[in-house]
């Protein structure tokens, strides 16, 4: 990313000199001011901050003086000593992890089921799309509701499960309701990657004899391919900027086990400590971006040999 | 093997809608039925004695409903049409030009897409702008973030559009902005109702970045107001109001889908699979 903002920052010097004189014909039909505002915001609003999140972790901004000093790497000398760090980066990728499995999984066994396209399929797709309407802080509260250890799951089991108070569990229920709330937008993505499948195909499948099973390994799910890498980026990528369901459901408890790096933001900015925050939100940024492009680089290639 | 799954499907997919979205529905709208004392232990038991009226209207009045209503369309509105306007004009010069210039512009504007915003450094920044605490920093920040994926839609889709139509009006002397505004806006409305409904989908339900930019208050959107109301140890397991709440807040996206139905899901489809 940051070689993009190198790269654009000389190249209007190598540009203009070309045509000097005589706009070219481009520049009249299409000018670039059209475009100016947009960049204007987006570089104003998104990259800066970006950018300056490449300085302020390396200050000690916080609420409790009014100048910002230099101090080189103490801010992520505190957050690995006393184990923020690592645990946040563990927890957000094993929850970005296991919310796109979910999220995927469940979509994908819908779209399915849903795939003819009767009367009763189409009510039905909109009954699974609901939760994806729904704002995920209200989803985190109606499973904290149910999953409680005086809630509604275990009032009707009979039992007294803490659901959501196992250092170890917790993280993968509260993954599952993530892949609940959006199940419904995979489950569009691949209802139309099904339906993009020439039908004829299909038809010669079934006469080489290809049962259900083989259908699918051999032609939907090779032909599924772009609705694959488009729903497991947007799953992985949103899913590692996840606050609301975690904040509401656990709070990163039990024990800061479901802390991920929003939690952790959202904690420390609240004590004052920016530069903290600020070093953790560089954390962040790396490691999307560390994840994204081998992911999105590996992905579109695997559309190419399937 | 066919006539177990004939009868077999429609039953299974009864039994996943019940569970999945049924049992959660149905405890919502129960509690939210419910007095305090039956919803502090929730389950999903009809109420004993209904009190919806009250309910609604408790956390209508105190939770400020009306105001966070107020405050989250003076900002996702203003957002919306900025993503789509200022993304429009620029999809369309990234479309149209080719040099190495658009395509770093292009890569730029669209690394928004996989990038997550740095949304400490964005307080700060606002801070210096005295724009903190704003809606029109809320609006710049939530327009930087959803400027990706408009330009990324609309840039693909405009590339699909046949040059020549805008070529005929040019030879009637139409200027570019005459081109943009009569050709170019009015084709992109397919894609403009997916640009939409998916900035409304993230930025009408959130809270993250509303509680940096806006910090609650005077100016806290109607999810924000829900997360104060929630969290207030006055209202701590209130599961009554909490729910009267959530129903009163998600109504107005169901209208929306329920109206819109067709043309939301095929937008989004046909957005996202090309």
């Amino acid at each position: 990313m940051t070689d993009t903002v190198v790269r654009a920052e000389p190249a209007p010097v190598t540009g203009a000199p070309k045509k000097a004189g005589r706009l070219p014909r481009a520049a009249v039909h299409h000018p670039w001011w059209f475009a100016l505002p947009a960049i204007a915001v987006f570089t104003g609003f998104f990259l800066v901050p970006n950018l300056l999140n490449f300085y302020y972790p390396f200050t000690d901004w916080s609420s409790y003086h009014p100048d910002i000093a230099f101090t080189g790497l103490d801010n992520f000398q505190t957050i690995a000593d006393d184990g923020s760090l690592l645990r946040a980066i563990r927890t957000t990728l094993l929850y970005a992890l296991l919310a796109a499995l979910f999220q995927n999984g469940f979509g994908l066994v819908l779209a399915l089921l849903l795939e003819a396209d009767t009367r009763f399929n189409r009510f039905f797709r909109a009954v699974f799309f609901l939760p994806v309407l729904i704002s995920a802080l209200a989803t985190g509260y109606v499973f904290q509701a149910l999953l409680d250890q005086d809630g509604a799951v275990n009032s009707v089991l009979g039992t007294d499960v803490p659901w959501l108070g196992s250092t170890t569990w917790t993280l993968v229920l509260v993954t599952l309701i993530h892949g609940w709330k959006w199940m419904g937008l995979s489950m569009l993505i691949y209802l139309a990657g099904l339906k993009g499948i020439p039908g004829d195909m299909l038809e010669a499948a079934r006469m080489d004899g290809a049962g259900p099973w083989r259908t699918f390994w051999s032609v939907r799910w090779p032909m599924l391919a772009p609705a694959v890498t488009f729903n497991v980026t947007t799953a992985l990528i949103g899913s590692m900027n996840t606050f609301d369901i975690v904040q509401a459901t656990t709070g990163g408890g039990p024990a800061a086990s479901t802390e991920v790096f929003n939690i952790y933001m959202f904690r420390i900015f609240g004590q004052g400590l920016y530069a903290q925050a600020s070093a953790m939100s560089l954390v962040l940024f790396l490691v999307v971006v560390a994840v994204a492009i081998p992911l999105v680089i590996g992905l579109r290639r695997r559309e190419q040999t399937l | 093997m066919t006539a177990v799954w004939r009868h077999g499907r429609p039953a299974l997919v009864l039994l996943l809608a019940g569970l999945a979205v049924g049992v959660p529905l149905w405890l919502v709208v129960v509690t939210s039925a419910k007095p305090q004392a039956e919803a502090i232990r929730p389950n999903l038991d009809l109420p004993r004695r209904w009190q919806p009226g009250s309910n609604y209207e408790d956390a209508v009045s105190q939770g400020e409903m009306l105001r966070g209503f107020l405050n989250s369309l003076l900002v996702v509105v203003p957002s919306v049409v900025l993503v789509l306007i200022l993304g429009a004009g620029a999809a369309w010069v990234f479309a149209r030009r080719k040099s190495g210039l658009v395509s770093a512009a292009y890569a730029l504007c669209i690394s928004g897409l996989l990038l997550p915003p740095a949304v400490i450094t964005i307080v700060m920044e606002l801070r210096q702008l005295g724009l903190a605490n704003t809606r029109p920093g809320m609006i710049a920040v939530y327009t930087g973030m959803y400027l990706s994926t408009s330009i990324f839609f609309m840039t693909g889709f405009i590339r699909a559009i046949p040059v020549e139509l805008e070529e005929a009006a040019r030879i009637d002397g139409a200027t570019p902005s005459r081109i943009f505004v009569r050709i170019v806006l009015p084709l992109l409305r397919p894609v403009i109702a997916t640009a939409t409904i998916m900035v409304m989908l993230y930025a009408w339900s959130d809270v993250f970045y509303a509680f940096f930019v806006l910090g609650g208050g005077e100016r806290a959107t109607l999810p924000l107001n829900l997360y104060q109301v929630a969290s207030a140890q006055l209202y701590l397991n209130n599961w009554h109001l909490v729910f009267a709440y959530v129903v009163v807040m998600s109504l107005p996206m169901v209208a929306v889908f329920l109206v819109g139905q067709r043309k939301i899901v095929s937008g989004i489809t046909s957005g996202a699979v090309k």
